[in-house]
């Protein structure tokens, strides 16, 4: 096997006795097919054991690891090592606070994805023998690319509008509750367009874009995004021009 | 928090960018054919000038001119804020005034024709 060394700059912060981040630089013996995420674990196992953290699965399902990888926002488990320069740049994500090293504080995100409702609301109430709620393959392709999200947070990194504004609830919240509105069986969109189709919610979103180019699941929030504005402005339009046709 | 009236604006954005991504390559080239000497004969003068006459045709050069106009107001309001402009009161407000006033002159010179 073929070995690396990798210079890894990470930024290391502890409130108790930091003023201010600052940069350590770890010399890494990698192995050719290492990921980010294990040169970071070889950091914590054999250099550095102070250094904290978050990851979980090491296989871009548990949304954990998110991190700024030579500025741009990445899995660090999916971050293959061939891929980059012999110096690597490891920071915590853009846009949060920083908690300690390379975790964040991700109060802001999980107050917003609460707000947003992202769970079926039942159209109407089925007891257990009336069966399931069903669907049709059809009716599951209309969202199925949106329940592929992680809550990993690299979009909120990526989207210079959430780093502008920070009640903007930004793309995987309001992404996540397009999943829900486009699910034939819920019927709590009202009571989710009262939160995303309001300024601080898919309306300050410009269209950059940046958050699906991050996206490592593919979700293309970006779309969701659009597709929410072009029904809220249907909605605007229904209730301001057809006040008789609202129930 | 009360609903947003972004959709006005935006709603006439999107209506307008959909005509213009069919109608601006067309447009250019059209423009390019004339200038180099190749007019169609469907596109002379007397053809396009009893086009614009009929009632339709009016409708349909004002739908085009009108939403165009909102569509570009709208996308330099947006690429402003993206270059790093933030005083977006005033940059709507101006943006938005063109596009009504090239909407009122729209309406004024179809109706002389």
């Amino acid at each position: 096997m073929s070995e690396r060394q990798i210079q890894l700059e990470v930024l290391r912060y502890n409130p108790e006795t930091d003023s201010e981040p600052r940069f350590q630089t770890y010399s890494v013996p990698c192995e050719a097919e290492w990921v980010v995420l294990d040169a970071l674990n070889y950091v914590k196992d054999h250099l550095d054991t102070t250094l904290s953290y978050r990851w979980s699965c090491h296989m871009a399902v548990c949304g954990s690891c998110g991190m700024m990888i030579n500025g741009e926002p990445t899995l660090s488990c999916k971050a293959f090592l061939r891929d980059y320069p012999d110096t690597i740049r490891v920071e915590p994500l853009v846009h949060f606070p920083i908690e300690r090293d390379l975790v964040t504080v991700i109060d802001d995100f999980m107050e917003k994805l609460n707000r947003v409702k992202p769970y079926l609301i039942p159209k109407e109430a089925r007891t257990i023998a009336e069966g399931e709620y069903r669907q049709s393959p059809a009716e599951l392709k209309r969202f199925k690319q949106y329940t592929l999200c992680i809550n990993c947070m690299l979009c909120y990194s990526a989207c210079p509008e959430y780093g502008l504004i920070p009640d903007f609830i930004g793309p995987a919240a309001i992404a996540l509750a397009h999943r829900y509105n486009s699910d034939s069986r819920d019927g709590g969109r009202e009571q989710r367009q009262q939160v995303i189709a309001t300024k601080e919610g898919v309306w300050e979103c410009s269209f950059v874009g940046a958050c699906s180019e991050v996206c490592p699941k593919h979700v293309d929030p970006a779309a969701a995004l659009q597709q929410v504005k072009i029904a809220s402005t249907v909605d605007w339009y229904k209730e301001h021009l057809m006040p008789w046709g609202k129930s | 928090m009360a609903k947003s009236n972004k959709p006005i604006v935006w709603g006439l954005f999107a209506a307008g960018g959909t005509l213009t991504a069919f109608f601006l390559p067309a447009l250019i080239v059209l423009t390019l054919l004339a200038a180099l000497g190749y007019v169609p004969d469907l596109l002379a003068y007397e053809n396009m000038r009893a086009f614009a006459e009929h009632w339709f045709g009016k409708l349909v050069l004002f739908v085009i001119v009108s939403l165009s106009l909102w569509h570009a107001a709208h996308r330099l309001r947006i690429t402003l804020h993206d270059f790093g402009f933030r005083s977006d009161t005033l940059i709507a407000s101006a943006v938005y005034l063109v596009a009504a006033l090239g909407t009122i002159a729209a309406i004024v010179y179809l109706l002389r024709i």
